[in-house]
Formats: structure tokens, C-alpha cells, sequence
């Protein structure tokens, strides 16, 4: 299989295949209040993505082969950007027995995913290693290990020292890492660990596919740019100094999310890794929450960023920073989850991007249901000024877009 | 006032030197100033509290407040009810000062966002304790003069202690170096490799922490750590880093022992060191409504004739 990326500029605009994002949330059915499929199309498509991987942390969750047909039939409306759907790999993703992987394949799961709840049982994880491999779809497993990243609330470093907060360790993350690169080596399948979030991880990862391990990995937006002093009412980007960053409050329950936000060192890791390839993908991990989950105490408030919208103009303040080259980062967006997925990145997809302009996320204007992001007020520069889906304009943030891209 | 860790010494100097005017109305036959006079301070305590909560109404009472209590036990807090709900209703009834007690780290910051009413934290899960740490800075200082220089050593469950963190923040600035003794495992794993605040070392072991110390601070030992297994057994704890007779006579001739409250006597200090001559631990209970006397009066007591001796010109209402 190949994969073809063409990056031309027109009119001072980039002009992009569409991106697609291995780790979306869109909350239906079940969580309506905080997304639903069409609200995240729409966010998706403003994002700048025209393929989107919805988790199967629904309820009910999507472990049977006819409710996963069923949503299928929902995403297929018109508007809003393509979606594919993962189904859980255990039952009710409670972590027991598995669920009919190959049945769940055959009725179009692109992928298996208990995001969320990592699968405890190594026994049973080896099992769904080996189903996955037999159904020709690869295993998304959100790396943690539970007993040790127990209550945490946010990163355990300094940060969570100061605050009086429960942290998770690094550990907690590189500790599942190694498990499951190790079961999936004795399973020989097709392993994408998401949203990896320490040095240590990326370490592990870059190891393994030395060894020619078919491991694959992706890291989020916010962990790209954000760190623990987030938590702690910073506002500057990894790569701003914090004297002339605004500054938000302590305690906002946006910058709240698991995996959590890490150190500077951390966050220049996961570039060294998307820099050396050994990080494959950027994925937005788009957690959208209603106020009622987040508008709480800290330590109460539901982990997760919703992140489709503003996903691209973080990655390209990294680039501007120069922390990674811009073709870099946008097949991180394009061809490298497409092919951690295995599919043909959809012809017809192109999204034009304007990556001086300066804008502002405001929770009225977001298209997400979930307005749960700590950058509503903050300037950000680069932001997308149409998406195109199998051919189609379907979204148009600048008049008159459309019409220069469709004479070219 | 929500937290201390961004106080410049000018303003603890402040807080202090106005503590010392309030000690002086304590002292006096009718302990009571007309400061706060149609003033209203509400008491919110989501978590169960005696002794801060009673010192607080004190100090209120004693500027001539009149104070409302919210406690966790009766309120709708206990029926569920959220804490936006309650901030809401915080913000209809109106207090000129909300002082609030709440096992959540942070939640007096998502309080102080929702209202008007100044905010004064009273304890937030394991975050900060300003008020004890303000009062033990007086205490210690009544008792060792200026803290240049000295050593004070916080022993226990640093890991879980907003009393700690506050204790840290307030006796830094004035010149203290303070050493952290205690568990391992309830010493944040930052703090035990290296990544200490200014100011601030561990040392593990309690004997050679108090080896020449100025002072001693120990801290409450919840049952709870020994069931989570942070800890081997309580016996242990008691006899490494528990208070005994013997220990603090490793310190300087005469160096206090404090408390914050409640004590396992027992478990963390032996009643001998608790009640005995080095103790400050009543004292610092008697200070502790003076520093809150002090606190309500900067922050609500600006513009009333007071009564009060002026120490000081009344603080900006902080953010």
C-alpha cells in the first residue's frame, strides 16, 4: 500500500489532505448532553478532519456486531466528516470476556479499543492480541497501569506536590507499555498504543520498533503543548516562556485529562518522537463533557479535553517553534494513522489551511458540544479555512474559499 | 485568601504584626471591637471541622460579625448537592466574607471565581491551611524571636498535609529553613528526589532531622495511611517518627514542639512532649483566633471605625 501527500500553497493557503483522527469521543449513544455524532462531524470537519475513529466507551458500550451496524448507518449521513467506529474488545469493556471480535470486524469495526479502562488481565489482553491478529484489525490500548496511577488527578512531579493533588506517575504509563509490547510480540499483532505521554513510553516504542516490533503509537495535541504547570494556572505553551503567557486560575478542571498533562521534558519527547518517526500519529483524544461533569471540584471533575477545533493550531505553534518540521507533523495527520489503521487515506480529502491567522476558541462558538478546553480565550495562530470531504467543500470558515479550491 | 504561596514577606509581615494588636484584645476583660460590626461572615464547612471552624467563629464574633454557619452535617451538602449550587447560594445570601473548609484541594479557587464575597481559605484538601500557617509563624515567632536562620522540622504525613504546605510557605519567607522528616511514602516523590522548594530539605530519619533543631512541628497521622498501605504499622511510625521525650531533647535546649490539632497522642507525639514545657500546642490554639481576627479585619474590616489599634492599613481583597 502507499500513501501520497502533496502540500502546495494557493493564495498564501496550505492546501492539506484531510486529517484523520485514530481517537475521537463522541459520546453517542448514552452521552448525548456531551456530544453526538452529528456535533462531532461538525466539529471534526472544522478541525481540519475528514476521517474520525469514534471509541466504544458508549452506553451502551459498542460490543455487539447490531449496535455497531446501527451507528454505522448513522455516520453515513450527509455533512460533517467520515466516520469509523472501534469496537471494545471485552464485553461492556468491563475486562473479562472478550467480545466477538471477528463477528465485530465483519460488520466494520476499523479497529478494538476498551479506551479507558485498559485491559487489566494480561491473560485476556494476549487473547484479544491474538483475535485482533486473526481479524486483521489492529488493537488501540490506552496504556495504564491502574494500580499505581490509583486515585491520581494529574502528573506526579512537582506540580502535583505544590497543588496537594494526587498524581499519576510516569510509571503508571510506562510500566502498561512494556506489558502490552511484550504481548503483542508474543501475539505477533498489530499493536497502536495511543496517546503516549511521557519520555519514557516514546523510549520504550522507539526500542521496539528497532527491533522491527509492528508497533504503532500516537500522542495528542494537548500533550504536544501543554504541561502539569497547566494544572497550576500556567497558560504558556511548552515552547513560551511563562512571563509573557497569560495565565489562567488554578484548579481549572479543563486541564484535566488522562492521560495527564506532563513535563516540558516530556512534551520534548514526544517531538524528538514524531521528529524520528518513531511517534506515528497525532491524535486528539477529543473528550467533549458537559459543564455538569467538568463545573465541579478538581479532584470530582470528569479527565478530558475536547480538542477536534483547536487540535491543528497547537501542533503548528510547535512548528513554528521549530520542534518539528511542518511535513512532519502533517503526516502525523494524514498518511501515519492511516496507516496505523491499514486503510487507504480517502482520495477527495483536502483541507486548506490558514496557518497565520490568529483566532480565539469561544465556548459559543466551538461546533463540539463539549466546550471543556483550557484555551477558550486564548490567542491562537493557524486555523482551518476549509475542508473538503470526498471531493465535496463541506465546510467553509473564509467566503469564497471553496471557489478558489474547486477551480484548481 | 486562598493560598499564601504568593504572598510577599511585606504581606505575612502584615498579617503578623496585625496578630499581635489582636492578641492584645484577646487580653483584654471584654474581648470584643467593634470592627465588623454589620458585617457578615458565613462559615462554610464542607467537611467536618470543630476546632478551626470555632476559632473562626470566635475571631468573627470577637470583631462584633455576625456569622452564619454552613456545616457539611444538616446542609443540603450532605444531600448531594453540588458545590455550584452552593456557591449560588453563597453568592444570593450575600456574606461581605465566606471562609470555607472542603476536602477537595482547590475548590476555595473555583468558589472565589463564582462570587463576590471575599473568600478565605480554611483548609482544602492537601493543598493549603493559610491560617495555621500564618499562626504558626506567630507562634514560632512569639517564642524564637526572628526566624533567620532557624530550623524548623514538620514531621509526618507530609504527602497529605495542607498544614505542611502552608507551614512551608509561610516560615520560607520570614527567613526559616524548614526540614521535612517522615514515611517515605507520605513525602511527595518530587520532594524525596531532589525537586524540594527553596528552603526545604528531607531527611528521612527524625533523629538526625531534630540533631540542633529550633523547633518541631508534628503532624496528625490519619489511621487510614497504615489500611492503604502506606505504612507498615502504626507501632513502627510511632517509634521512628513519633514525638518521645527523648527525641526532641536532640534539639537545642528548650526548642518548642507544636501541633497542628487534633493529636493521636501516642502515635505521633507522646502526652509527656505534648503536655510538657516545650509544648506551645495551647498556645498556638489562642493564637489561632488572633490570626483570623487579623485576616477578617484586613480583608472586611476596611472602611468601619474599628476599635482596633491600627498595626497596619487593611489589605487588598485578594483574588
Amino acid at each position: 500500500m502507499s500513501f501520497d501527500r502533496r502540500v502546495f500553497e494557493a493564495k498564501g493557503y496550505l492546501v492539506v489532505p484531510g486529517f484523520v483522527d485514530l481517537h475521537t469521543h463522541l459520546r453517542e449513544p448514552g452521552f448525548e448532553d456531551s456530544e453526538t455524532i452529528e456535533t462531532g462531524r461538525r466539529a471534526a470537519l472544522r478541525g481540519g478532519f475528514t476521517t474520525i475513529c469514534a471509541m466504544p466507551n458508549t452506553e451502551p458500550a459498542v460490543d455487539s456486531p447490531g449496535l455497531l451496524k446501527e451507528l454505522i448507518g448513522r455516520g453515513h449521513d450527509v455533512g460533517g466528516a467520515r466516520v469509523l467506529f472501534v469496537a471494545a474488545i471485552t464485553r461492556g469493556r468491563k475486562g473479562r470476556e472478550l467480545a466477538d471480535m471477528v463477528e465485530l470486524a465483519q460488520a466494520g469495526a476499523v479497529a478494538f479499543s476498551d479506551d479507558g479502562s485498559p485491559v487489566e488481565d494480561a491473560r485476556l489482553f494476549r487473547s484479544a492480541l491474538e483475535y485482533a491478529r486473526a481479524s486483521g484489525r489492529p488493537i488501540i490500548e490506552h496504556a495504564q497501569d491502574l494500580a499505581l496511577s490509583a486515585k491520581g488527578v494529574m502528573h506526579e512531579g512537582s506540580v502535583s506536590a505544590r497543588l496537594g493533588l494526587p498524581g499519576m506517575p510516569a510509571a503508571a504509563e510506562e510500566a502498561a507499555v512494556a506489558r502490552d509490547l511484550a504481548l503483542a510480540r508474543l501475539a505477533g499483532a498489530r499493536l497502536h498504543l495511543t496517546h503516549l505521554s511521557t519520555a519514557g513510553s516514546v523510549e520504550l516504542v522507539r526500542h521496539a520498533k528497532a527491533d522491527g516490533e509492528s508497533v504503532t503509537c500516537d500522542v495528542t495535541p494537548h500533550h504536544l503543548a501543554m504541561t502539569d504547570e497547566w494544572v497550576a494556572g500556567s497558560r504558556a505553551f511548552a515552547w513560551e516562556g511563562e512571563d509573557r503567557a497569560p495565565r489562567g486560575v488554578p484548579y481549572d478542571s479543563s486541564t484535566k485529562v488522562n492521560p495527564p498533562l506532563r513535563t516540558r521534558a516530556d512534551v520534548r519527547a514526544l517531538w524528538a518522537g514524531l521528529e524520528d518517526r518513531t511517534v506515528d500519529a497525532i491524535a486528539t483524544d477529543h473528550a467533549p463533557h458537559s459543564s455538569v461533569k467538568k463545573d465541579v471540584e478538581f479532584d470530582q471533575a470528569a479527565f478530558g479535553i475536547s480538542g477536534l477545533e483547536s487540535a491543528l493550531a497547537l501542533v503548528l505553534g510547535g512548528v513554528r517553534a521549530g520542534w518539528a518540521p511542518l511535513e512532519t507533523v502533517i503526516d502525523a495527520l494524514t498518511t501515519g494513522p492511516a496507516r496505523a489503521l491499514g486503510i487507504d487515506r480517502p482520495e477527495g480529502d483536502w483541507v486548506v489551511i490558514d496557518r497565520d491567522a490568529e483566532w480565539m476558541p469561544r465556548a459559543d462558538e466551538l461546533a463540539s458540544k463539549g466546550k471543556n478546553t483550557p484555551l477558550i480565550g486564548r490567542t491562537l495562530i493557524g486555523r482551518v479555512v476549509a475542508t473538503v470531504v470526498a471531493g465535496e467543500v463541506r465546510y467553509e470558515g473564509v467566503v469564497g474559499v471553496a471557489e478558489a479550491i474547486s477551480r484548481r | 485568601m486562598l493560598d499564601t504561596d504568593d504572598w510577599s514577606l511585606e504581606e505575612i509581615e502584615t498579617v503578623l504584626d496585625q496578630t499581635r494588636a489582636m492578641v492584645e484584645i484577646l487580653s483584654r476583660p471584654i474581648r470584643r471591637a467593634p470592627a465588623l460590626r454589620g458585617r457578615t461572615v458565613i462559615l462554610f464547612f464542607a467537611e467536618v471541622s470543630t476546632r478551626t471552624r470555632v476559632s473562626f467563629e470566635l475571631a468573627a464574633k470577637a470583631l462584633s460579625a455576625d456569622v452564619v454557619n454552613i456545616t457539611a452535617t444538616g446542609s443540603s451538602v450532605e444531600k448531594g448537592e453540588s458545590l455550584l449550587d452552593t456557591v449560588r447560594t453563597l453568592q444570593a445570601l450575600g456574606g461581605d466574607v465566606v471562609v470555607m473548609r472542603h476536602s477537595s484541594s482547590g475548590a476555595p479557587y473555583f468558589v472565589a471565581q463564582r462570587t463576590e464575597s471575599a473568600v478565605i481559605n480554611a483548609g482544602d484538601g492537601w493543598h493549603a491551611h493559610p491560617t495555621q500557617g500564618l499562626l504558626d509563624a506567630y507562634t514560632l515567632r512569639d517564642a524564637l524571636g526572628e526566624l533567620g536562620g532557624k530550623r524548623v522540622v514538620i514531621v509526618g504525613d507530609i504527602l497529605h498535609s495542607r498544614v505542611a504546605r502552608s507551614d512551608i510557605n509561610t516560615l520560607v519567607p520570614l527567613g526559616a529553613r524548614v526540614t521535612l522528616s517522615g514515611p517515605p511514602t507520605l513525602v511527595p516523590a518530587a520532594w524525596r528526589c531532589g525537586q524540594l522548594p527553596a528552603g526545604v530539605t528531607y531527611e528521612p530519619l527524625l533523629d538526625r532531622a531534630l540533631d540542633g533543631a529550633d523547633a518541631v512541628i508534628a503532624l496528625r497521622l490519619q489511621r487510614e495511611r497504615q489500611e492503604s498501605g502506606l505504612l507498615p504499622s502504626l507501632r513502627e511510625y510511632s517509634r521512628v517518627w513519633g514525638l518521645s521525650l527523648d527525641r526532641v531533647g536532640r534539639m537545642r535546649p528548650g526548642a518548642p514542639v507544636m501541633h497542628p490539632g487534633p493529636m493521636n497522642e501516642g502515635i505521633e507525639i507522646d502526652a509527656a512532649v505534648a503536655h510538657g514545657s516545650r509544648s506551645l500546642i495551647e498556645t498556638q490554639v489562642t493564637n489561632g483566633v488572633a490570626v483570623r481576627m487579623a485576616l477578617l479585619y484586613l480583608l472586611a474590616g476596611a472602611s468601619t471605625p474599628s476599635g482596633v489599634p491600627a498595626a497596619a492599613a487593611p489589605l487588598e481583597e485578594r483574588g
